[in-house]
C-alpha cells in the first residue's frame, strides 16, 4: 500500500493552482489528505501530478461580517472545531465537527477538501446544505458562486470545473438563538455516518416555529434537503408527536442501499434521526436544553 | 528512483537535510532515512492510528501525509517525547504503571495523540480521554490501561505544573 | 500471597521501556545493509485456472531485482507444499498450501509470484506489472451450499468439499431426547473475523554464506515451527537454519500459522544472495492472513420440567476456507467445549468441516471456544425462557458443583485424553459476577427504566475452557560468571508479558531481584525445541519448566555457596545477586562466584562433587488441560429505534488458578473481552456470492473503538489446579470466550417487551431494527 509514482507541486497561489490545473494531464488536488492519501496509498486513484495546496496563500480564513460568514478553502476542520466565530453564529457546524473523524484527522482535514471530496455521508456536505452555502470557486475565468443545492452533480462529484479551485464557501447565518442539532447514528465514534439529520429552527416568541431547514444526509449521492417536512413545520411548537409524524415523510427518500445498510434502514434512520434533529434543535432554540 | 526533492525538517529537535522521492509518506520517510521505526504502520489508510506524529505540535497520521510535505517543520515522535535519555514523560510513565500497553505496537499513536490532548484539556473525563483515542486502534488492552494511564498522567502533569 | 518477593506481584513489566521510547524492535523496524524488499501478485479472482504468467514486462523495470513463480523455486524445494496440518484420522483430504499457487489459484489473495525490488514502492508497482492470465472457475463461498450436492468444486482436483467429519460424544442421546418432557431446538449462525494484530506479519531473511545458514525474522508465534516447516521445504540440515522472533505486534493465533510468504521470503533471499524484507500491509492480511469464520449449527437440548438438563445434541458445519492451514482443531474445540460447566448426562455433536474458495480459517483468540458457549448458553436461556425459571436459576441448577470436582466428563481431548475439570468453583464464580451486577435488583431497575422509555438488559454467560495445552515448553536457567542469570525458552511473546512473567517466576527462587534477570525467547537457536505462544498455555507450560529449573538451580547455587561459605544450606538465603548466611551480612558470596565455581578450572575438582555449569534445563510435561472458568455478566441499552447497543456495566469474574501479576491476567482479560464485544457487535468479515471479501480494509471491517467499550469490572477468584506446580492456569484467551452469549442474552432481555430473540453473531444495528419492526408488524 504505497503511493504511486507521480509528480509534485507546490504552488503558492491560486492563479498557479489554476494553470497547473489547466496544463496537466491527470493532475489531483492534495488538500489535508485525508481522503486523498488513503486512495493514493491504495492506488484507488493513479494521478500523474499532485497539486499540493498546503503552501497557497490566502486560503485559511474563517471571517464573519454581520452575520455573512465566509470561510477558506484550506482552513482546517480543527480551527473550525475551535473557532468562536463557527461556534456562535454556525453552532449547527460545530455540533457537527465533534462528530467528523478524530482529532487527528480534524487537524490536517480542511473544509474544501471535505466538499470536494463530497462523500454523501460527509457531516460538512450535510451543514452546507443545511445553510444553503455557497460554493466560491476561481477558475481561469475568476471567481464564480455555486449555491450547494447546485454543488453536488452526481455521487461524489462536485460541479467545479477540471481547471477550477474551491477556494471558500459563504455561510448566512441564523438569527441569533435559532435552534440546531446535528445527529447522526454512526456504528463508532468519529466513523462517516450511516445516516445524519441537520436542523436549524427559528422559534417565535408564541413558541411556533417561524423559519426550518431539515437535511437529511448519508441516504442519497448528495445531502437531502427535506423541503416539504421544512413548509410543515411552519407554525409548529415542537410537539414530538406530531414531528414523528412529520418525519415519516423520510421514508419516501430514494435511499442508498449497500452490505452494511439496507435502504430501508437508511430510510427508518432519516426518519429516527430528523425527529431527533428537530426536537433537539427546538428545545434549544426555546432554552429547553 | 522517481522524481525527488531536497527537504529539511526538525524531527525531535534535530535538523535533517534529506533527498526524498516525493511519493514517499512521511511515515517511511521517517522510518526509513533518519531511521526512527518507533513509528509503526498499522494500515496505511489513516484508521488505526498508530503512525500518528506531532506536526509543529499537532497530531498528524504521518501514513497520511507526503514527506515533501514538511519541508521547514517541526516533528515529534514517540523518540522525542522523553525529556532525557534516561528520564521518561510523565505519560509514559503512567503507560507503565497502568498497563497502558502490551504487544506496544499501537503505543507511539497513543502517546503522540495523548501527548496532544492533556496539552488541550488538561484535566478530561474518562469519557474524553475515550474520545481522543478514537482514532487509535488497540488490539491488545481493551483500551482500559491506557484510558486509566492518560487519567493518571493528566494528573501528574497538572501536580508538576502546580508545584 | 505473603512471604513472595516478586511473584504474585504487580511488577511492572521489563518490556515496557523499550516500547514506550520507540525502541522496540518489530520486524518491519530490522533494516540491513543491501537489503531488498518485496511484495506479492496475489490472486483476484476465488477460483480460478492460471493458464500463463508473463514475468517479462515487471523483470525489467528499474529497480526491480528478481520476479519469482513457483516454477522458478521448484529445482531448490524438496517439498513444495506447506505441510502443517495437527494429525487427526477425521481428515478426508489432505490439502497443504502449495509455497506459491501451481495452476490453480483457490481464494482471493493466494500468492502467485514474488517480487523483489530496492524500495516496496517499485515492488508494488512491478507487481502490478505481471500479467496473470486466469480462466474463472465457479466458487464455494457459503460452507453450507459447498456440501450440496451438485455444488461446484473448491479445489477442481478435489473429489468433494468435504475437509474432514468427525463426531464426539456420550450416553445414550436418543433415548433421553426420545423420552425427554421438553426439547427445544435452535439454528445458530456464528461468525469470528480475523486477529487484526496492529502490527501485520512481516519477514525478514538473509543468507550467510560463509556459515551456511539462513536466518529468517519472522512476525511469529513460533519459531521452532517456522524452523522444521523450513527443514522440511528446503532440505537445509537443522544447523542451516535460525529463525528469531523479533518483537512482535499482537499476535492472537493467525501468526501461529507459518505462510507462503515466509518461504518465498527465505528462498529470494538465499537466490539473490542479499536481505529480503516483506512487510505485509493491511490489505494483504484481509486476504492472506488466515481468520476465522462461519460456523452453522443445528442443535437440540433436552430438559425435565425443572430445567435440569438431560442431553443435548446436533451438528455444525464450520467454514475451513481453501487449506489446511493448522487442522482441525478449530471445529474440535467448538464441539468439545459446549458441555463443559454443566451437568449435561449425555452429548452429540457431529461435525464437518466444509472447503471453501476463502482464505484458509485457523485459531483466533478464543479458538472456537466462545461458539460452542454460545450453543450452551443460547440454549439454557431458551429452556429458561420456555419453563419460565429464572436465567441465572437454570444455571445454578446445572452447573458442576465445585465437591464433584475433579470431574470427568465423557469426552476426549484432541489428544485423546479424558477431559477431566481438575479445579474451581463454578457456582461461586457466578455468584460473584450477579452480585457484582446486582442481578437481583435489576429487575427493579429495568422496569423503571422502561417506564422512562429505556431498554435496558442483563445478561449472563459461564464458561470452562481447557487452558495450557502440552506437551512441554523447554526452559533452561542459568547463573553465568556476571551473576546474571540467563533464562532461555521456546516459548514466544506478542504482547502478553512473557518475558516478565517467566523473570517473576525466576526471579523468585534466585534473588528476588527482577533486573537481574535476561530472558532470552522466540529463538529457535537457543533452545532445541518449542512450541510457542498459543492456546494460553506458556504460563502453565513454560512457567512450570521455569520454576522446576530455577529450583535446581537455587539449589545447586546453595550447596555450592554451603560449600565455599562453609555454612549448612539451610543457613543460606539468595538475595539481589548474592548468597549470603542469614543474619550474618558479612558473609556472602556473589552469584556469578558461585557459578565460576562450577564452570569449571582445568585439572581442578568441582567443589562438592556436583555436576558442571550453574544451570537447569527442565521440560515440564503436560499430560491434561487445566480448565478455567469464568462469567461474564453484561447490562446494556438498546436503542430500539437505531439498533445501537450500548454498554451499561459489564463484569467478569474469573478463575485462573495462581495469579503470577494480576495486573498483567487483568489485562488479558480485558483485552480478550474487548475482542469478543468487537466480535459480537462489531467484527464482520464479508464475502459476496464469487467469494470475493468485501470487507477488507479498517472502514470496511470495524474493530472496537476505546469509546464503544466499557469499563470492564474484574472479580478473581484463585483456585490452584493441581496439574501443574505453579497451581496456575491459561488465561489469554478467557475474556473473548463467555462475551457473545452473555451480550447476545442482555441485547434479547432489553427487548423483551418486543419479544424478539437473537440466534447469531455478529448482531449488527440494521437486524435488531429489522427484528423489531417484524414483530411490531406481527403484532399487529
Amino acid at each position: 500500500m504505497k503511493p504511486p509514482p507521480f509528480s509534485y507541486h507546490d504552488p503558492s497561489s491560486v492563479g498557479e493552482v489554476i494553470s497547473l490545473l489547466g496544463s496537466l494531464e491527470n493532475p489531483k488536488l492534495l488538500a489535508g489528505g485525508q481522503s486523498l492519501m488513503p486512495m493514493l496509498n491504495m492506488r484507488y486513484v493513479m494521478p500523474d501530478h499532485v497539486i499540493d495546496l498546503n503552501k497557497v496563500d490566502g486560503l485559511s480564513y474563517i471571517n464573519d461580517e454581520g452575520g455573512a460568514i465566509s470561510i477558506g478553502g484550506m482552513t482546517r476542520q480543527r480551527d473550525l472545531e475551535y473557532s468562536d466565530v463557527i461556534k456562535a453564529k454556525c453552532p449547527l457546524m460545530h455540533d457537527a465537527l465533534l462528530q467528523v473523524g478524530h482529532r487527528q484527522t480534524r487537524n490536517r482535514g480542511t473544509i474544501g477538501g471535505s466538499l470536494s471530496h463530497l462523500d454523501p455521508a460527509a457531516e460538512l456536505p450535510a451543514v452546507c446544505a443545511a445553510h444553503d452555502a455557497v460554493i466560491v470557486v476561481q477558475g481561469p475565468n475568476g471567481e464564480r458562486d455555486i449555491p450547494f443545492a447546485d454543488f453536488p452533480v452526481a455521487y461524489m462529484t462536485p460541479a467545479t470545473e477540471m481547471d477550477e479551485l474551491l477556494i471558500g464557501v459563504k455561510i448566512q447565518a441564523w438569527a441569533e438563538g435559532h435552534g440546531y442539532a446535528f445527529v447522526e447514528f454512526a456504528r463508532r465514534h468519529g466513523d462517516f455516518a450511516i445516516t445524519s439529520a441537520a436542523a436549524l429552527l427559528e422559534v417565535g416568541s408564541d413558541g411556533g416555529i417561524t423559519r426550518a431547514s431539515l437535511t437529511v444526509g448519508g441516504v442519497g449521492a448528495a445531502p437531502v434537503r427535506m423541503n416539504e417536512i421544512e413548509q410543515a413545520l411552519i407554525g409548529q411548537f415542537g410537539d414530538e408527536e406530531k414531528l414523528r409524524e412529520l418525519c415519516e415523510a423520510c421514508r419516501e427518500i430514494d435511499a442508498l442501499g449497500d452490505v452494511y445498510a439496507s435502504s430501508e434502514y437508511r430510510q427508518h434512520l432519516a426518519t429516527v434521526l430528523s425527529r431527533r434533529a428537530l426536537v433537539k434543535a427546538y428545545d434549544r432554540a426555546t432554552g429547553k436544553a | 528512483m522517481g522524481e525527488t526533492r531536497k527537504i529539511s525538517l526538525s524531527v525531535n529537535g534535530k535538523t535533517y537535510e534529506e533527498e526524498v522521492e516525493v511519493r514517499f509518506t512521511l511515515a517511511d520517510f521517517l522510518r526509513q532515512q533518519p531511521g526512527l521505526t518507533g513509528t509503526h504502520l498499522g494500515c496505511e489508510h489513516g484508521v488505526c492510528g498508530a503512525c500518528t506524529i506531532l506536526l509543529n505540535g499537532r497530531s498528524a497520521r504521518s501514513c497520511l501525509m507526503l514527506a515533501v510535505q514538511v519541508d521547514g517543520q517541526e516533528i515529534t515522535t514517540i523518540e522525542g517525547i522523553a525529556p532525557s535519555e534516561d528520564e521518561m514523560h510523565p505519560l509514559q510513565e503512567a503507560f507503565r504503571d497502568n498497563h497502558g500497553l502490551q504487544c506496544g505496537f499501537c503505543t507511539p499513536g497513543m502517546l503522540t495523540t495523548l501527548i496532544e490532548f492533556l496539552g488541550d484539556n488538561p484535566d478530561p473525563t474518562e469519557q474524553e480521554v475515550r474520545e481522543a483515542i478514537s482514532g487509535n486502534l488497540c488490539r491488545c488492552t481493551g483500551y482500559q490501561g491506557i484510558v486509566a494511564a492518560a487519567l493518571d498522567a493528566a494528573q501528574r502533569l497538572r501536580e508538576a505544573k502546580g508545584a | 500471597m505473603s512471604g513472595w518477593k516478586v511473584f504474585g506481584s504487580r511488577a511492572k513489566r521489563l518490556e515496557d521501556p523499550a516500547l514506550l521510547t520507540g525502541q522496540g524492535r518489530f520486524v518491519d523496524d530490522i533494516i540491513l545493509p543491501e537489503m531488498l524488499h518485496a511484495a506479492f501478485v496475489r490472486s483476484p479472482h476465488g477460483h480460478a485456472k492460471i493458464s500463463r504468467i508473463d514475468v517479462e514486462q515487471a523483470q525489467t523495470m528499474d529497480g526491480v531485482q528478481a520476479v519469482y513463480t513457483l516454477n522458478d523455486f521448484r529445482p531448490h524445494l524438496t517439498n513444495e507444499h506447506l505441510v502443517v496440518g495437527l494429525p487427526s484420522p477425521a481428515y478426508k483430504q489432505e490439502l497443504d498450501r502449495p509455497a506459491l499457487a501451481n495452476d490453480e489459484v483457490v481464494y482471493v489473495g493466494k500468492p502467485v509470484a514474488i517480487v523483489v525490488a530496492d524500495t516496496r514502492y517499485i515492488a508494488e508497482d512491478a507487481a502490478a506489472m505481471v500479467m496473470v492470465d486466469y480462466d474463472i472457475l465457479p466458487a464455494v463461498a457459503d460452507c453450507r451450499a459447498a456440501l450440496e450436492d451438485g455444488a461446484p468444486l473448491a479445489h477442481s482436483t478435489s473429489p468433494h468439499n468435504i475437509l474432514a467429519q468427525f463426531d464426539m460424544g456420550y450416553g445414550e442421546v436418543d433415548s433421553v431426547f426420545a423420552n425427554a418432557p421438553h426439547v427445544y431446538s435452535e439454528s445458530m449462525w456464528q461468525h469470528r473475523g480475523g486477529s487484526q494484530s496492529i502490527e501485520c506479519r512481516g519477514a525478514v531473511s538473509f543468507y550467510d554464506p560463509i556459515e551456511d545458514l539462513v536466518t529468517l525474522y519472522s512476525a511469529t508465534q513460533a519459531a521452532h515451527t517456522a524452523k522444521n516447516i523450513l527443514i522440511d521445504m528446503l532440505g537445509l540440515d537443522e544447523n542451516q537454519i535460525r529463525v528469531i522472533i523479533p518483537d512482535v505486534g499482537g499476535g492472537f493465533g493467525p501468526k501461529l500459522v507459518f505462510y507462503q510468504e515466509d518461504v518465498a521470503v527465505v528462498l529470494a533471499a538465499k537466490l539473490l544472495g542479499r536481505p529480503v524484507k516483506w512487510a505485509e500491509d493491511r490489505r494483504e492480511h484481509f486476504i492472506s492472513t488466515t481468520q476465522e469464520r462461519d460456523q452453522f449449527w443445528d442443535v437440540e437440548i433436552a430438559v425435565d420440567n425443572d430445567g435440569k438438563i438431560l442431553g443435548l445434541r446436533g451438528s455444525m458445519i464450520h467454514d475451513h476456507g481453501a487449506y489446511t492451514a493448522r487442522g482441525i482443531n478449530l471445529a474440535f474445540n467448538s464441539a468439545l467445549i459446549v458441555s463443559l460447566p454443566y451437568d449435561v448426562p449425555c452429548y452429540y455433536m457431529d461435525v464437518v468441516l466444509a472447503v471453501t474458495n476463502k482464505v484458509p480459517v485457523t485459531p483466533v483468540r478464543g479458538a472456537g471456544h466462545p461458539q460452542g458457549i454460545f450453543v450452551m448458553e443460547r440454549l439454557l436461556d431458551r429452556a429458561a425462557r420456555e419453563l419460565g425459571i429464572d436465567r441465572p436459576e437454570i444455571r445454578r441448577r446445572n452447573l458442576i458443583p465445585t465437591e464433584q470436582l475433579p470431574y470427568t466428563k465423557g469426552l476426549k481431548t484432541r489428544g485423546d485424553a479424558p477431559v477431566i475439570l481438575d479445579s474451581g468453583d463454578y457456582l461461586a464464580c457466578m455468584e460473584d459476577a450477579l452480585e457484582r451486577i446486582d442481578f437481583t435488583g435489576f429487575l427493579e431497575r429495568q422496569k423503571k427504566a422502561l417506564q422512562e422509555g429505556r431498554y435496558i438488559g442483563v445478561g449472563v454467560a459461564n464458561y470452562v475452557k481447557g487452558t495450557g495445552r502440552g506437551p512441554f515448553e523447554t526452559v533452561t536457567v542459568r547463573i553465568g560468571p556476571s551473576g546474571k542469570i540467563m533464562v532461555y525458552s521456546g516459548a514466544a511473546a506478542m504482547g502478553q508479558s512473557t518475558q516478565t512473567m517467566l523473570t517473576q517466576i525466576v526471579a523468585e527462587h534466585l534473588g528476588g531481584d527482577m533486573e537481574n534477570v535476561e530472558v532470552v525467547i522466540g529463538d529457535s537457536s537457543v533452545v532445541p525445541m518449542g512450541i510457542g505462544g498459543s492456546a494460553s498455555r506458556q504460563t502453565v507450560t513454560a512457567g512450570s519448566s521455569a520454576l522446576l529449573a530455577a529450583r535446581e538451580v537455587q539449589d545447586k547455587a546453595l550447596k555450592v555457596a554451603a560449600h565455599m561459605l562453609e555454612a549448612s544450606e539451610e543457613d543460606l538465603e539468595i538475595d539481589g545477586n548474592e548468597i549470603r548466611v542469614k543474619g550474618v551480612p558479612d558473609l556472602k558470596v556473589g552469584l556469578g562466584k558461585v557459578a565460576h565455581a562450577v564452570a569449571g578450572t582445568p585439572g581442578y575438582a568441582l567443589p562438592g562433587g556436583i555436576e558442571p555449569g550453574m544451570e537447569a534445563t527442565k521440560n515440564f510435561m503436560v499430560d491434561d488441560l487445566t480448565f478455567v472458568n469464568g462469567t461474564a455478566a453484561v447490562e446494556v441499552e438498546v436503542d430500539p429505534e437505531t439498533g445501537k447497543v450500548s454498554f451499561l456495566k459489564y463484569v467478569i469474574v474469573h478463575d485462573c488458578g495462581t495469579v503470577v501479576n494480576p495486573m498483567i491476567v487483568e489485562g488479558q482479560v480485558i483485552g480478550g473481552t474487548a475482542h469478543g464485544i468487537g466480535n459480537t457487535l462489531f467484527e464482520w468479515m464479508g464475502y459476496d456470492e464469487t467469494a470475493q471479501p468485501i470487507t477488507t480494509n479498517f472502514a470496511e471491517y470495524l474493530l472496537v473503538s476505546a469509546p464503544e467499550m466499557p469499563h470492564i469490572q474484574m472479580g478473581h477468584m484463585e483456585s490452584p489446579t493441581p496439574l501443574n506446580p505453579l497451581g496456575v492456569k491459561g488465561v489469554g484467551e478467557c475474556g473473548v470466550v463467555p462475551a457473545p452469549a452473555a451480550i447476545i442474552s442482555a441485547v434479547e432481555n432489553a427487548l423483551s417487551p418486543f419479544g424478539v430473540f437473537f440466534d447469531h453473531v455478529p448482531l449488527r444495528p440494521p437486524e435488531i431494527v429489522e427484528k423489531i419492526q417484524s414483530a411490531k408488524a406481527l403484532a399487529g
